[in-house]
C-alpha cells in the first residue's frame, strides 16, 4: 500500500535477542519506572482539612444581601424569578407596615423568598437581574441532604447574617464580594 | 533423664510461641496497610489517611469490617469442607514461623533463651512441608465452595504450586550444597561475616535465589503469579464464595505467607538476623539479639516491599506462559544451577584441580 505521507515510520518487528527474551532488563527498566513515582508530587488534595481555593467568579449558593444597617435589601420585585431560567425562584411580596423601617430598606419586602436548589443551575444571572443588589452567588456549594425539601431554601437559610449584630460572620458570608460593597 | 519435663523451658518456648503468632498477626494486618500504602504512592495517590493519624488504624477498621459482615455459607457447599479451607490456610501460614530463627538468644532471668522455637535440624523441610500444605486451604475452600469460578481458582493454584514447588526445592539443593546442613539456625551462623569476610549466601548463589525468589512470588500467589484469584478472570478465584471473616482468613493468610517466605528468603540467602561486619560478641547478649532482630526485620520489610513493589508493576502472566517459565525455563535453570554448583565445590575440594 502507497503511504500517504512521507511522515510514516515501518514497525521494527526483528526476532528478540537472547537477553531481551529474559526479561530480566526490562523488568528493572519498569521497576525502576514506578519506583521514580514515589517522588513524584502527589495531586491529591486532602478536601476537608485543604480546600482549593475558587476563582473569583466562582458561582456558589444564593445570598440575601442586606444594607450597612442589617436592613434587607431585597423589595420582592420579581425580576429574578423572571429572570431564571430554571425557575427554581419563588416569592411572596408584603407591604412593610409601620415600625419595621429597621428591618426593611424600602416600603414593599419578601415575606416568603424560596429557591430551589435541585432546580438551580447556578447560572448567576438573578444576581445580574436584581436591581437592588439584593441576591448574590458566594463561594460556598449546596451542602448534601437527606430529603428532597431541605433543598428547598427559604428566607431564613440565605438571608446574610446581621452586620451589626453579627458582625463576623457578616464579613464571612460576604467572602470576596466585599470589594464590591465598597466600590458600590 | 531424657523424658523430664523442665516447666521453665516449656513456659519460656510457650511465651515464645504466642509471641511470634501475634506478631506474625500484627505483622500480616498492618503488612494489608503497607500494600494499600505503597500501591498509592506508587500511583501517585495518598492512601488511606482516616481512620487515625497517618491511617494508621485502617487495618483495626477493615478486621471489625470483616467480623461484622454477614457470614454466608452457601447452600450446595460442602459446609464442614468450607468452613476447613480457610482455618488451614490460616494454620500452615501460621506453622512455618516455628523454625525461624528469629534472633541469637537473650539472657532473661538468669536463662538463656533461644529466639527460635524449635531448632529442627531438618528446617528448611518442614518449612517446605507446611508450606506446600498451604495449597490444602486453597483447594478445599475452592472445591467445598460449589462454584465454577472458586474451582477453576482452586485448579490454578494446585498446578501452579506445584510446578513451582519443583523449581524451588530445585534451587535449594544447590543452596543446601553449599551450606551443607538443614537445619536454619545453622545456616544462619554461616552466613555470620568473618572479620572484614562477607558470607552471605546471595554471592554464593545468586541465580539460586533469583529462581527462589520467582517462585515465592508464585507460592504466596502474588502478581504476576496471582491467577488463582485473578479478580478479571475468575471474580475472586477461590475465595469467590467466601465473605466475612473467612474471606478475611485467606487474605490475611496471603499476608503471613509474605511475611514468612520474606523472613525464609533473608535467613537462606541474606544472612538472617546477621549484621554485615559487627561482631556480636563485643555486645551484651540482649542488645545484640534486638539489634539481630531489627536487622532482620528491616530485611523482611526490604522482601515486603519488594513483593509490592512487582505487584504494581508487572501484569498478571496468562496460564500457558505461567507454565512455560515453570517448566521450561526455572526448572532446567535450577538444574543447570545445580549442576554448575555441584563442580564447583567438587573442583574447590580438590583444591581447584581438575
Amino acid at each position: 500500500m502507497q503511504a500517504l505521507t512521507n511522515r510514516v515510520k515501518a514497525v521494527e518487528r526483528k526476532p528478540m535477542s537472547f537477553f531481551e527474551r529474559m526479561y530480566l532488563v526490562a523488568i528493572f527498566k519498569g521497576m525502576f519506572i514506578t519506583f521514580m513515582h514515589i517522588f513524584k508530587k502527589k495531586p491529591t488534595i486532602n478536601y476537608p482539612e485543604k480546600k482549593r481555593p475558587f476563582s473569583p467568579v466562582f458561582r456558589g449558593l444564593q445570598v440575601l444581601n442586606r444594607d450597612a444597617e442589617g436592613r434587607e435589601n431585597c423589595t420582592a420585585c420579581g425580576l429574578c424569578a423572571v429572570a431564571c431560567p430554571a425557575e427554581a425562584i419563588t416569592m411572596e411580596a408584603a407591604e412593610r407596615k409601620e415600625g419595621e423601617g429597621h428591618l426593611y430598606r424600602e416600603e414593599k419586602y419578601a415575606a416568603k423568598y424560596e429557591i430551589n436548589m435541585l432546580r438551580c443551575i447556578f447560572c448567576g444571572l438573578c444576581e445580574e437581574a436584581c436591581p437592588k443588589d439584593a441576591i448574590y452567588l458566594s463561594e460556598t456549594f449546596t451542602p448534601a441532604d437527606y430529603q428532597r425539601k431541605q433543598f428547598i431554601y427559604n428566607k431564613e437559610d440565605l438571608l446574610i447574617p446581621h452586620p451589626v449584630e453579627e458582625p463576623e460572620a457578616y464579613k464571612k458570608a460576604l467572602g470576596n464580594k466585599a470589594k464590591k460593597e465598597i466600590i458600590n | 533423664m531424657l523424658l523430664a519435663i523442665d516447666l521453665a523451658l516449656i513456659i519460656e518456648k510457650l511465651v515464645l510461641i504466642i509471641i511470634v503468632v501475634m506478631a506474625s498477626l500484627g505483622i500480616a494486618m498492618y503488612t494489608t496497610f503497607a500494600e494499600r500504602k505503597v500501591a498509592a504512592i506508587l500511583q501517585d495517590r495518598r492512601g488511606p489517611n482516616r481512620a487515625g493519624p497517618f491511617g494508621l488504624l485502617q487495618p483495626l477498621a477493615d478486621g471489625v469490617k470483616l467480623f461484622f459482615k454477614e457470614e454466608i455459607i452457601p447452600n450446595f457447599s460442602s459446609k464442614f469442607l468450607f468452613i476447613l479451607g480457610p482455618s488451614l490456610a490460616m494454620l500452615t501460614a501460621i506453622m512455618t514461623g516455628a523454625v525461624v530463627p528469629w534472633g541469637d538468644k537473650v539472657h532473661f532471668f538468669g536463662r538463656d533463651i533461644s529466639l527460635q522455637i524449635a531448632d529442627v535440624n531438618v528446617g528448611i523441610l518442614y518449612v517446605f512441608a507446611v508450606v506446600s500444605l498451604g495449597v490444602y486451604g486453597i483447594m478445599i475452600g475452592s472445591w467445598a465452595s460449589n462454584n465454577k469460578f472458586s474451582l477453576m481458582g482452586g485448579l490454578r493454584a494446585a498446578s501452579q504450586i506445584i510446578s513451582y514447588e519443583l523449581a524451588m526445592g530445585l534451587s535449594l539443593i544447590a543452596l543446601l550444597m553449599v551450606t551443607g546442613t538443614l537445619s536454619l539456625k545453622d545456616m544462619v551462623l554461616q552466613q555470620h561475616s568473618e572479620g572484614w569476610h562477607f558470607r552471605w549466601n546471595i554471592i554464593y548463589q545468586p541465580l539460586g535465589f533469583l529462581i527462589f525468589l520467582i517462585c515465592a512470588f508464585a507460592e504466596c500467589n502474588r502478581t504476576p503469579f496471582d491467577l488463582p484469584e485473578a479478580e478479571n478472570e475468575l471474580i475472586g478465584g477461590y475465595h469467590t464464595e467466601y465473605s466475612s471473616m473467612k474471606l478475611g482468613f485467606y487474605l490475611f493468610s496471603e499476608y503471613i505467607n509474605m511475611f514468612i517466605s520474606s523472613v525464609i528468603m533473608s535467613t537462606l540467602f541474606f544472612g538472617g538476623y546477621d549484621i554485615p561486619f559487627l561482631n556480636e560478641a563485643n555486645l551484651s547478649v540482649n542488645i545484640a539479639a534486638l539489634l539481630g532482630i531489627l536487622a532482620l526485620m528491616a530485611k523482611v520489610c526490604f522482601f515486603l516491599f519488594l513483593f509490592m513493589w512487582v505487584r504494581w508493576t508487572i501484569p498478571r502472566f496468562r496460564y500457558d506462559q505461567l507454565m512455560n517459565l515453570g517448566w521450561r525455563v526455572l526448572i532446567p535453570l535450577a538444574l543447570v544451577n545445580m549442576l554448575v554448583t555441584g563442580g564447583l565445590i567438587l573442583l574447590k575440594q580438590n583444591h581447584w584441580h581438575f
